[in-house]
């Protein structure tokens, strides 16, 4: 088992380099030469060579390359023109922990939501709340999010006046202004969660209903929300693991969007605001921060099933 | 890998005196009629649409749906239901080109990575992982940080953001194919491996791959509009849905509608496609057929 979990990390180790040597590439590939750019209209050729020297830029590429991965390793990511700041305090310290807070949120909201619509479903199986709840899932899922969004503010924080039109306030530091600024962009985020959450949850507990586990434990007189929340709930939670890691990245490029919409300074918006100011330094930052966040999610729900399901526990 | 003992399927598919797919499935069949609205809409814009998509009449800026504007104009006096009709060409044509980028894009990576072995194969796959590893948005982004705006970037970079999932779905049919006995018995015929992959590899990997690129039509026109709607995909004046939407997002207090006609425009077009997909998916993958 630790030889496959190793197996496994390698392999991860292997697309985050070839990730990095992409985004490094994006930096190259970028229109526009830098040094000019740092120059203005008038120089030398003279000044031009001095500065790519002292840039190291007439080094090899996979030089240039191996300085800029040990520079990123130790948080060394360049400073931003437009937003005159460090790169990573800006992306790292201030963008990422709005993103991850909003995703988290929304994740939990889904959960909380999405399962117990999903076991209601699979119980109430072929009933009007079935079908109900079938058809609010699959607008879910189709629906796209940042029209929820503005539809919401407008419902929501215009008409009804209930809610803040746009804004965040860390729930880390205020928690109930926090909450209260993240209800809607959470809910905008997890819709197409909870639609997808409920759709599963029905299917896979449908199956798993059926399974002779689940009659001996009625067979044994368990009452009726034992069966369901015990033994029929437990045994959904690898698929629902593994769909969750999966969808990770729509969970992702859900948050660009939802940010933009609810004017949140998380990481979608720095991208945004980026490929607008042509700073490739800044997106090269937001692809890696989102690339390694992801390959080390999967990771992780990969190294999680033999905890989730002791049948897949090595055997000596 | 076991030794596939089962019976080689029939060719045909055993249909028992089945309905038509349109009477077993009335939502699908709906979806379909309203994703043929929209193409028909697309094709004959000019003449369903009562107004020039961008033309701008400063009388009558920001107007509330009436006899004059069914939906509306927007904040340059622009009929937005002309906007929203021209807007599903834009939409339609992106979503079928980025798709078709992808797909041929996935094609040639999935077969490659399928039918080599040994490290070119673990390259490959590794490489698909790494476009894997960014959301196809992301992905999309970082492409049009490079490529610049306009209807043509877009396509672009959204059909080659979609290349890692068409990859991998290709590559796994690839797999399937390539134990199957007839391929067996072509190669131990000793028809040339080439001749083998064009006549009995392909065309059992093209049509899943047809399927495949019907569903994820609206997932392109999402990942387009919502370029488009971050303020990076197509420039203003062009009638794109995802702009529309941006463009009224900050007169939403007061001229909801702005936003809220092209935003259903293409929720409606979404929700038709994705139905469509289901049932496109449900018909045709063997492996979700059952219980239907």
């Amino acid at each position: 088992m630790l030889l496959q979990a190793l197996g496994k990390i390698a392999q991860t180790l292997v697309v985050l380099f070839i990730v990095s040597v992409a985004s490094f590439g994006l930096l190259k590939l970028a229109p526009g030469d830098p040094i000019q750019i740092m120059l203005g209209s008038e120089f030398s050729q003279e000044s031009y060579d001095s500065l790519t020297a002292e840039l190291g830029l007439d080094r090899p590429f996979l030089v240039q390359y191996g300085d800029w991965a040990l520079r990123f390793v130790s948080g060394d990511w360049g400073t931003s023109y437009v937003a005159r700041t460090d790169i990573f305090t800006y992306a790292f310290k201030e963008a990422l922990p709005v993103t991850l807070t909003l995703a988290s949120f929304s994740l939990a909201f889904a959960i909380l939501i999405g399962v117990p619509l999903g076991v209601l479903s699979a119980v109430k199986k072929d009933t009007a709340f079935d079908a109900g709840a079938a058809v609010l899932a699959l607008t879910g899922t189709a629906f796209p999010s940042f029209l929820l969004g503005i539809l919401l503010i407008w419902f929501f924080a215009v008409k009804l006046g209930l809610f803040p039109v746009m804004g965040y306030v860390s729930p880390w530091q205020d928690f109930w202004t926090g909450i209260y600024h993240i209800i809607l962009p959470g809910l905008t985020l997890s819709t197409y969660f909870i639609a997808m959450i409920t759709r599963l949850t029905r299917a896979t507990l449908i199956e798993v209903m059926e399974q002779p586990y689940i009659a001996a434990a009625r067979a044994r007189g368990e009452p009726a929300w034992r069966v369901i929340w015990v033994h029929g709930v437990r045994n959904i939670a690898m698929p629902l693991v593994t769909i969750l890691g999966l969808q990770l990245g729509t969970l992702l490029q859900g948050t660009v969007l939802t940010e933009t919409v609810f004017n949140l300074p998380g990481i979608g918006q720095m991208l945004t605001s980026a490929v607008l100011g042509r700073e490739y330094m800044v997106v090269q930052a937001g692809v890696m921060m989102t690339a390694t966040l992801f390959i080390g999610v999967n990771l992780l729900v990969d190294l999680s099933y033999p905890v989730l399901d002791p049948r897949l526990r090595a055997r000596k | 890998m076991s030794v596939q003992t089962q019976e080689a399927p029939v060719a045909a598919p055993i249909r028992k005196s089945r309905r038509s797919i349109f009477l077993r499935r009335p939502f699908f069949t709906i979806a379909l009629v309203v994703a043929l609205g929209y193409v028909l809409g697309a094709l004959f814009a000019p003449y369903v649409a009562p107004y020039d998509p961008v033309a701008q009449d400063i009388n009558a800026m920001m107007k509330p749906p009436s006899l004059a504007h069914l939906l509306g104009t927007d904040s340059y006096g622009q009929d937005i239901l002309s906007r929203v009709i021209y807007g599903a060409r834009y939409a339609l044509i992106i979503g079928i080109f980025s798709v078709l980028i992808g797909a041929a894009g996935g094609l040639v990576i999935g077969l490659a990575a399928g039918l080599s072995g040994g490290w070119l194969e673990w390259a490959l796959m590794r490489l698909i992982d790494s476009i894997l590893a960014l959301p196809s948005l992301i992905l999309a982004v970082a492409f049009i940080a490079i490529l610049g705006q306009g209807v043509d970037k877009v396509v672009i970079a959204v059909g080659l953001s979609m290349i890692g999932p068409f990859s991998r779905t290709v590559r796994a049919d690839v797999m399937q194919v390539r134990v199957q006995l007839f391929v067996e018995a072509a190669t131990l015929m000793s028809i040339p491996y080439l001749k083998v992959i064009w006549r009995h590899i392909l065309p059992n990997v093209i049509f899943p791959l047809a399927v495949q690129v019907t569903i994820r039509i609206s997932e392109a026109i999402l990942v387009s509009s919502s370029l488009s709607f971050l303020g990076i995909g197509v420039t203003p004046p062009t009638p794109d849905w995802g702009l529309m939407i941006a463009e009224g997002r900050a007169f939403v207090s007061f001229a909801a509608w702005m936003s809220a006609m092209p935003g259903f425009a293409l929720a409606l077009l979404l929700i038709a496609l994705s139905i469509v997909g289901d049932g496109i998916r449900e018909e045709f993958d063997p492996k979700l057929r059952r219980g239907a």
